[in-house]
């Protein structure tokens, strides 16, 4: 394509400015991680050394290593349970037809609607109704239900565009609909459940109402809900802070580094379009 | 009855195609829908029988009609946030999409260079937490944040406030932190929709003697419609499910002026012992989210037909 020089210089111009826009709160927050605490304050600067003691320093004064753990824990039982119950239930859905199927697909799509502000008081009194307020349960099993809404719909539309032949080779040498599904289309749907996965991981391990809501006791906190209560204690304690932001965001950063495609088309397909 | 239903089922599939009756159908979704009507359906049925009482979370509840919902617009400290939440999505949604159709369209004129590493950098505040986020934010509207800290050193200094506890301007700042997150996964939207538009409409329009604006109304811009819709769509029910950088960064304030809905429930129920008054903005709040989205849509389709 034949461009002038301007243009070029203009669109590069525009890209670098937003670039450093983006990058700026972000950048921030690392200088602030690797200074000594004396040094570490809001404002943009370089840091002074590489003082990586602040992130020991975090998990363990700061108990990130046990915030952590149990956001490692959380976000496993979520997205393996998210993700067999939402392949179940879009294999139904996309591969086979029965009454009711569209009525109900359709309350699926509804619940990608429901905000969490919705249904968060009445789980706050169910959970405690039945005793199981404060414990990881009431952690896992809310974040399950919302994710297989996005689960559902998401693997459905792989079902539904997986080869008709295929499956009904598979039948024809005798296949049960359960070995077709786990035999043939689960290992070939790869991109689409790396898809859902990390896309429900991300959601769960950056939970923060349900976390807030639902549990109480320090040793169940996940790693935002941690940081923002260090934020209250210790809000002066800046490297820190920072320290701990950067143990809160780096899981997800690196997952999204090496998923990249697959983030972003899972991301964008959070709008219904049918 | 039943057996015979199923029995009507197994027939109906079994012409189909071969193999086992398709009513199998209703086992493989039997989990997924236990789970999703039991917590979240019935929740959320819960939340509007909850809406009709005046109920303190502890004492007896009692009977109150509608009055929690007469109150959203009656009551200023309730109407307030859904005023709050409607100037938001200006930051939450419209200046990010505007933002995306400027990056977006630049890329389409020039082949960039680095097109990856810009598009993952841009998109990168999108993947971060929301508490991470809100410290990154508070750090920069800081007294002597990275915001003061560029007013001063171009002689703004008169400007130079703690900007999330300016009445006025803590609303704004807010959203501009919201801004930041969003406008990368529009320009990302935009930018595979821009790469699907032929090459030739361009040349066409160049040929026409189009500047870079009448390129991008009468090309870039239509071609984009249906990406425009989505990113409306993501960026409004994820502005007006925004609680976390509310409560983070001012917790409604200060005083009540950067209050949302969002934030409102949970400060009613969990804060203030006003459930009753705190489930009818949830609902409130999931109708509003319900309609915006029907009305993108509908907005967007009725212009293609």
């Amino acid at each position: 394509m034949i461009t002038s020089r301007r243009d070029r210089v203009l669109t590069y111009a525009v890209l670098l400015v937003f670039t450093v826009l983006a990058l700026v709160p972000v950048l921030q927050v690392l200088s602030a991680a690797l200074s000594s605490p004396g040094a570490a304050g809001p404002g943009l600067r370089l840091p002074d050394g590489l003082h990586l003691e602040n992130f020991a320093d975090a998990w363990t004064r700061g108990q990130f290593g046990q915030y952590l753990r149990s956001s490692v824990l959380v976000s496993v039982a979520v997205v393996v349970t998210a993700a067999v119950l939402s392949t179940l239930a879009a294999y139904a859905f996309g591969t086979m037809r029965f009454p009711g199927a569209t009525v109900l697909f359709y309350l699926f799509v509804l619940g990608l609607t429901i905000p969490e502000e919705a249904v968060v008081i009445p789980l706050y009194y169910d959970f405690r109704g039945v005793g199981l307020l404060d414990t990881y349960w009431a952690l896992v099993l809310p974040q399950v239900a919302q994710s297989v809404a996005f689960g559902t719909f998401w693997m459905r539309t792989y079902f539904a565009g997986s080869s008709q032949a295929l499956i009904e080779a598979a039948r024809c040498d005798g296949a049960t609909s359960w070995g077709v599904l786990w035999r043939v289309l689960v290992p070939s749907g790869r991109p689409a459940i790396t898809t859902m996965l990390v896309i429900t991981f991300m959601w769960t391990w950056n939970e923060f109402l349900l976390a807030l809501v639902m549990v109480t006791s320090d040793s169940r906190r996940t790693v935002p809900l941690g940081l923002a209560f260090f934020q209250g204690q210790h809000s002066s304690d800046t490297a820190l802070l920072a320290a701990g932001a950067v143990l809160v965001a780096t899981p997800v950063v690196l997952v999204y580094l090496f998923f990249q495609r697959r983030f972003v088309e899972g991301m964008l397909s959070g709008a219904i379009k049918e | 009855m039943a057996w015979e239903a199923a029995a009507r089922v197994r027939n109906r599939y079994r012409r189909r195609s071969p193999g086992e009756p398709r009513a199998v159908g209703y086992l493989y979704l039997l989990p997924a829908l236990a789970v999703f009507v039991l917590l979240v359906l019935v929740p959320l049925g819960q939340s509007v029988w909850y809406s009709l009482f005046d109920w303190d979370g502890l004492t007896p509840a009692t009977w109150a009609g509608l009055s929690n919902y007469t109150g959203l617009v009656t009551d200023p400290t309730l109407r307030a946030p859904f005023v709050h939440a409607l100037v938001l999505l200006v930051f939450y949604a419209l200046v990010p999409i505007a933002i995306g159709l400027l990056l977006a369209a630049a890329m389409s004129r020039v082949r960039v260079h680095g097109l990856t590493f810009f598009r993952t950098v841009l998109f990168l505040p999108q993947v971060l937490a929301m508490v991470v986020v809100a410290v990154a934010w508070r750090w920069i509207y800081a007294p002597d944040g990275v915001l003061n800290q560029v007013l001063r050193l171009v002689g703004l200094d008169g400007l130079t406030r703690s900007w999330l506890g300016d009445f006025t301007l803590a609303l704004p700042a807010v959203g501009v932190a919201g801004t930041w997150v969003g406008f990368g996964l529009c320009m990302v939207l935009f930018l595979a929709g821009v790469q699907t538009i032929p090459r030739e409409l361009y040349e066409a329009a160049r040929l026409d003697g189009a500047g870079a604006w009448q390129e991008f109304r009468a090309v870039t811009l239509p071609a984009l419609r249906p990406q425009v819709a989505v990113a409306a769509t993501l960026t409004i029910v994820a502005g007006l499910r925004n609680f976390d950088l509310i409560y983070l960064t001012t917790s409604g304030g200060p005083g009540n002026s950067t209050a949302v809905p969002a934030y409102e429930v949970y400060h009613r129920a969990f804060e203030t012992n006003q459930v009753g008054s705190a489930a009818a903005v949830g609902i409130a709040l999931t109708a509003l989210i319900f309609v915006l989205t029907v009305t993108v849509s509908r907005l967007v389709e009725g212009r293609e037909r």
